[in-house]
C-alpha cells in the first residue's frame, strides 16, 4: 500500500499535505493519527501533529471510473456491470453500439482491458485480474472457437492433412489448444510471429 | 481524440499535470503527439511498447468511428 507520513501544526494540515502529495481525495485515504499535536502555551511546549495517510486499495472503483471515462470518449453510455470475486474483477458493457469497444477479434477490448488493469492496480499490492466483456462477446467467441477447433480436427482426421487456421491472438489460440487437448488423434501447435501467429492442427 | 489520449495518459502516470497532447494535421491522417514527464515514459510505453500499443489500439478504434486515421506518437 502506498503511504506518506506528514508533520504539521495541526492534524488537519498534515492530512491536507499528505492528500496533496498522494494526489487523492479524503474518501480514498486511510488516515492514522500518530501524534495529536499540541499548540502549547504561547508557542512553548508546542508539539507538531503527525499523521500517516495511506491510499485505500480499491481497484474495483478505479477500474469502474476508468472504463466509464473511456466509454464516454467513444460517445457511448453503456450500462456497466462490475462483479468482484476474490482476485478477479469482471466488467461488462451492455448497450447500444458497444461493438466499437470490441474491435476486430476483440483487439480493442483487450487493449482497454490491459489499460484498465494497469490503472486499477496502480499502487496496489494485491493485483486484481481484470476481465472486460461487451455483450457477452468473450463467451460467444470462446464457443465459436471451440466449435471451429472441433470441426477442423474432424476435417484433419478425414483428409489426413494438416490445417493452418487464420492468425489469432494468444488467448484465442489458447482456446483452440485447450479444446483439442483431449483429442487423442490430433495435436496442435502455433507457427509464425505475432501478430500473424497461427495454430496448426495435424494428425498425431 | 486529443481528450482521449490525454485521459488515458493521465490515468497511467505519476505526474498527470505534465501530460500534454498536441494535434498535428497531416495530409491523410492526424498525428497526436503525446508528451509526458521523463519519469513517466515507461508508464506510457511499457515493456516492448505494450502500453503504447494498447493506447494506439484504443485511439484508433475511437477515431475509426469518425472515419479518421490517427497516429499516436510519444515524444
Amino acid at each position: 500500500m502506498k503511504w506518506v507520513e506528514k508533520q504539521a501544526k495541526t492534524v488537519e494540515e498534515a492530512v491536507e499535505m499528505a492528500l496533496r502529495e498522494l494526489k487523492i481525495k479524503k474518501e480514498q485515504a486511510e488516515i492514522e493519527v500518530l501524534e495529536e499535536g499540541n499548540r502549547g502555551i504561547l508557542g512553548f511546549l508546542s508539539r507538531a501533529a503527525r499523521v500517516k495517510v495511506m491510499v485505500k486499495d480499491n481497484p474495483g472503483e478505479k477500474a469502474f471510473e476508468f472504463v466509464k471515462g473511456i466509454a464516454k470518449h467513444f460517445n457511448l453510455e453503456p450500462k456497466i456491470r462490475l462483479q468482484e470475486e476474490n482476485d478477479t474483477i469482471k466488467i461488462d458493457f451492455e448497450g447500444k453500439n458497444v461493438g466499437v469497444l470490441i474491435g476486430k477479434h476483440g483487439s480493442t477490448l483487450d487493449a482497454i482491458q490491459y489499460l484498465t488493469s494497469l490503472v486499477a492496480n496502480r499502487g496496489v499490492e494485491n493485483h486484481k485480474r481484470i476481465i472486460l466483456d461487451a455483450e457477452n462477446y468473450r463467451r460467444k467467441r470462446e464457443e465459436a472457437l471451440e466449435k471451429l477447433a472441433k470441426n477442423m480436427a474432424k476435417k484433419v482426421k478425414e483428409t489426413k492433412k494438416s490445417i493452418v487456421l487464420e492468425p489469432m491472438l494468444p488467448n484465442e489460440r489458447r482456446i483452440i489448444h485447450t479444446a483439442l487437448q483431449g483429442d487423442s488423434m490430433v495435436n496442435t501447435r502455433s507457427i509464425g510471429e505475432e501478430p500473424h501467429r497461427r495454430v496448426i492442427i495435424s494428425l498425431k | 481524440m486529443v481528450e482521449l489520449v490525454e485521459y488515458i495518459a493521465k490515468s497511467l502516470v505519476d505526474h498527470p499535470e505534465s501530460v500534454t497532447v498536441n494535434q498535428v494535421e497531416g495530409e491523410q491522417s492526424i498525428i497526436l503527439e503525446l508528451k509526458v514527464d521523463p519519469e513517466d515514459m515507461g508508464k506510457v510505453i511499457g515493456k516492448q511498447g505494450r502500453i503504447a500499443k494498447a493506447i494506439r489500439t484504443v485511439v484508433k478504434a475511437a477515431a475509426a468511428k469518425d472515419g479518421k486515421r490517427v497516429v499516436v506518437e510519444i515524444i
